[in-house]
């Protein structure tokens, strides 16, 4: 006989599940239920930054033949929002605009054809108010409110000092300050948004079918706008084309989907295009950051104080989040005390803002290793040997009670100051007929997850249910929402793993509220690591109920059985019995079988009680990032192509090395656009680069090699030790690059992103100043 | 106006009313059905919609169905021998080139017709060939991998 081993799949290269039908067309994302007799959804949007409503007229729009159902603001007077402290929005705006494209009006019709046409029949008036497309502007004394519960235009003001930063300043030997920009981003997420709602006049019901991060939250929501008993809606996530944060609240798309369908009492398909998806927004807000650090002659920093402007857009969504995100994850990456920060997020007449992967950490993560370079150049240190003077020690909990049980940021730098040659290239690379090289380095880190739920409701945080019946495959259900990040392919090979069987086994059932258990869904990088967690608890239970089984069936005791997968045995001289005899034998107690695994997170991981709203940043695993960006900068057009990128990523345990990488360099390439060329930019409210061609993604051809190092810190409370993959690497390509454009050029960018034009600028002032010579790696 | 088209597509002769001004993207997947081509953008901005006519790769959605007539369409879902992913596509499942999917069908429709005009393409070659795709997941350098791998098969005898 064979020796017969359990299969193993945990930490090996394992192509998604659900691959063969992305590849072959099969898979079905929202806008690909073509349903013969569904109407078609259009959506009308204010032309106006900012008015108060007089009227939306649609009587002409209605006497269109083939036009069903017209909803306005007039048709739903509740509001929605993904924190319960803000829900500010209504699906269709009510009594005042707020920005261009702000949905007023919706038609469903029987073709697009005639929608468009309705669209163009309806007349809005408004008496115009003045609007603010700036953060500065929204904040003059004299400025109008955009709501009526927040003066001075300020969403959230978010202070903190802790320990003292004026006794910190006085014990450096160098205080350096900087003011930093970054430019507003956008997912830009390969699929548009669409939804298809179908209602059931007779039922009273209501099913809709999102491209949504967060089912659950859709969920929520729809009962909230619709009125409508949550036991009467299901709600079902088909393939999802990517998300990046922008889907994890719910959008106004599916909320008016849902109100046309019930209106016209059919299915309504609503598909956006991608301007609209543009202005559906939920990107990051534009940052602005004033920072100073103190630093020892030995590196070690000793206070800091940060300053952090976010223009939110017309709405809060994560705003409130985002703005204490950006405070509290100043910590938790190096061993620092005696911070202030201040923190406003700011309302303008522009598309609201929202949770953008790395959400609140990125803007501030690139002013502060922008700013400790800078400093690392003045005291002639090496950057690495900075950081490295300021390294945590997990375990440990920071100064505003962020867990941290591991740290795998030192190995991290160590490998990827090995891996580019770090000591032998750095400030050597020189320059060449007019092009100019140079290295930077930079870190960053993440949260595994929001320890706390945004609506607590004290259930588990996570939760996994497995089936096992007579057909002897694993059905594992989870409201885990993946959307391409591949975590149905986690939960699969987490179950599998535990009962030590093949992935051919196992089958995942996902997004559909009428079948899996409810999960808070795919954001904050929370899935490997709680629903994870509970996967892995779901597949102990089971693997108890079978070990139990097979002791039945071998007449031995329970804990003398040994499960090798596809056989259980006592011992290893027992013949054993197969897998299948097995579940025929555990079938006999109860039936259909059916396990729950459930996770929750420790009180300790909930961040603290300094000030308030300290409990964001909180997490069970902070994921660590390093990287190195080698560029070369053509001094004659200002063009700057970076040539490599080295990075290594703390993620505790890679369960899926493969998974681990994609994530990881897409990541990087998504801060890669962030840095260099992605901006949304405004002409009088409307966004002018709501298009592929404006919003300027890297193409293939502008993306360069990224080598992946993967680092195993195995964190105690992570299944299989694992942490977050797929955000923590995004952050530190921005200064990253900003640090080795410098090295090579010695120009020193604050403002993103770094075009073309910008270094062009830059270069071209210094050429226009020759009295003054430019210190490498000062600042400009 | 409608007319008759009359065209292969994915190795089937049809026969079709189609109104003059419909795309070719809005044909395969509203009016036939196949919904594997996807709609990305708002116009030629993002080659999702990629599909082969005549073997060349042509953006559909810039595409009069109407201008097909007499000539052989494919699109991602004749890929594929007896079942079994082709080249291409098993490149892009094996090695990661595609994480959420939607650009996907895309790319492989751009990478099969790279792989027919040059079985054995470069680094640069591949890069130049898939230069009018997006994709906002992996960075390319899986895609890039993905093709490679898939002009392996290829000279192995798997159909790209």
């Amino acid at each position: 006989m064979n020796e017969i081993v359990p299969a193993h799949n945990i930490g090996s290269y394992v192509p998604m599940i659900d691959g063969p039908e992305k590849v072959s067309g099969r898979a079905k994302y929202t806008a690909d239920i073509v349903v013969p007799g569904q109407l078609a959804g259009r959506i009308y949007r204010s032309p106006y930054a900012h008015g108060e409503i007089i009227s939306v007229d649609v009587s002409e729009a209605l006497k269109i033949p083939g036009v069903k159902a017209i909803v306005t603001g007039a048709d739903c007077d509740k509001t929605f929002g993904v924190l319960p402290i803000a829900r500010s929005e209504h699906p269709l705006a009510r009594d005042k605009v707020r920005y261009r494209g702000e949905p007023v009006a919706a038609v469903a019709a029987i073709d697009d054809a005639t929608a468009r046409k309705a669209i163009a029949a309806i007349r809005m008036t408004v008496r115009e108010l003045p609007a603010y497309y700036k953060t500065k502007a929204a904040l003059a004394p004299d400025a109008v409110q955009l709501h009526e519960k927040k003066p001075g235009n300020i969403e959230r003001d978010v202070l903190f000092e802790l320990g003292s930063t004026e006794q910190g300043f006085g014990e450096a030997d160098l205080v350096s300050e900087g003011s930093y920009n970054c430019a507003e981003v956008c997912q830009n997420q390969m699929e548009m948004h669409a939804a298809v709602a179908e209602y059931d006049a007779v039922r009273e019901r209501m099913t809709v079918y999102a491209s949504t991060q967060v089912p659950y939250y859709v969920h929520l929501m729809l009962s909230e706008i619709l009125g409508l008993d949550m036991s009467r809606i299901r709600v079902v996530k088909p393939h999802v084309g990517g998300g990046f944060g922008c889907r994890t609240e719910t959008l106004n798309v599916e909320l008016i989907a849902a109100l046309l369908a019930r209106t016209a009492g059919g299915t309504v398909r609503l598909v956006t295009n991608r301007e609209e998806t543009f202005i559906t927004h939920r990107g990051r807000p534009e940052t602005d950051v004033r920072l100073k650090i103190g630093m020892r002659r030995d590196g070690r920093i000793t206070a800091v104080e940060c300053e952090c402007d976010q223009r939110g857009g017309a709405h809060s969504g994560y705003g409130v989040v985002t703005i204490l995100y950006a405070g509290s994850m100043l910590y938790a990456i190096y061993d620092l005390h005696n911070i202030k920060y201040v923190g406003r997020r700011v309302l303008t007449n522009t598309p609201p803002c929202g949770a953008f992967r790395g959400h609140g950490t990125v803007d501030i993560r690139f002013a502060f290793e922008s700013l400790v370079d800078q400093m690392a150049a003045e005291l002639g240190l090496d950057p690495f040997a900075v950081r490295r003077a300021n390294l945590l020690s997990a375990p440990c909990f920071t100064d505003n009670d962020l867990m941290i049980n591991s740290y795998g940021l030192p190995e991290c730098m160590d490998w990827v100051e090995k891996e580019s040659g770090w000591k032998a290239r750095k400030g050597k690379l020189g320059k060449r007929n007019g092009f100019s090289k140079g290295l930077g380095m930079a870190c960053s880190h993440y949260i595994s997850g929001a320890s706390k739920p945004v609506n607590w409701t004290g259930e588990p945080h996570a939760t996994v249910k497995i089936k096992l019946d007579f057909d002897g495959s694993i059905v594992v259900l989870s409201g885990a929402a993946d959307i391409g990040q591949g975590s149905t392919t986690i939960l699969a090979q987490t179950v599998a793993e535990v009962l030590g069987l093949d992935l051919t086994r196992v089958r995942v059932v996902t997004g559909d509220s009428e079948v899996v258990p409810k999960d808070n869904g795919s954001y904050s990088s929370r899935v490997t690591f709680m629903v994870g967690n509970a996967a892995l608890d779901a597949a102990r239970n089971l693997k108890a109920v079978l070990t139990n089984a097979a002791a039945r069936k071998l007449e031995a005791r329970p804990e003398d059985i040994e499960c090798l997968g596809e056989v259980y045995r006592a011992g290893a001289q027992d013949k054993g019995a197969t897998f299948e005899e097995v579940v025929v034998e555990a079938l006999k107690d109860s039936g259909t079988i059916t396990v729950t695994g459930n996770y929750s997170t420790i009180p300790e991981s909930h961040g603290g009680k300094k000030y308030r709203g300290a409990a964001i940043g909180g997490t069970m695993g902070y994921s660590y990032s390093a990287q190195v960006v080698e560029v070369t900068v053509d001094e004659e057009t200002g063009v700057v192509t970076v040539d490599k990128v080295w990075v290594a990523h703390d993620c505790g345990k890679a369960l899926n090395r493969l998974t681990v990488e994609g994530q990881v360099q897409g990541s990087v390439w998504m801060g890669l656009g962030q840095a260099m060329s992605e901006e949304a930019a405004y002409h009088d409210g409307l966004m002018v680069t709501a298009n592929m061609l404006d919003y300027r993604v890297p193409t293939i051809q502008d993306s360069p090699p990224i080598e992946v190092g993967i680092v195993e810190s195995i964190d105690p409370h992570g299944p299989f030790g694992a942490k977050e993959a797929g955000e923590g690497s995004l952050a530190a390509f921005l200064p990253a690059l900003t640090n080795a454009i410098a090295d090579a050029i010695g120009i020193r960018f604050n403002d993103l992103p770094v075009t073309p034009d910008r270094v062009f600028e830059a270069i071209e002032k210094r050429r226009r100043a020759p009295a003054k010579t430019p210190k490498k790696n000062g600042g400009a | 106006m409608a007319r008759l088209l009359e065209f292969r597509l994915n190795g089937r002769d049809r026969a079709d009313a189609v109104a003059d001004n419909i795309l070719l993207l809005d044909f395969l997947r509203e009016k036939i059905g196949l919904t594997g081509t996807k709609t990305g953008c708002d116009g030629g901005e993002c080659g999702a919609c990629t599909v082969l006519i005549d073997d060349k790769p042509v953006l559909s959605c810039l595409t009069l169905a109407a201008t097909v007539a007499g000539r052989r369409v494919d699109t991602v879902e004749s890929l594929g021998v007896d079942g079994q992913l082709s080249a291409v596509q098993r490149g892009f499942h094996e090695k990661l080139g595609s994480q959420c999917g939607y650009c996907t069908p895309g790319f492989i429709m751009a990478s099969a017709g790279l792989l027919r005009r040059n079985p054995d393409p470069s680094d640069a070659e591949i890069v130049d060939a898939l230069g009018s795709n997006i994709c906002r997941c992996t960075g390319y350098v899986k895609i890039i991998e993905a093709v490679k791998y898939a002009a392996a098969l290829n000279a192995q005898g798997v159909a790209p």
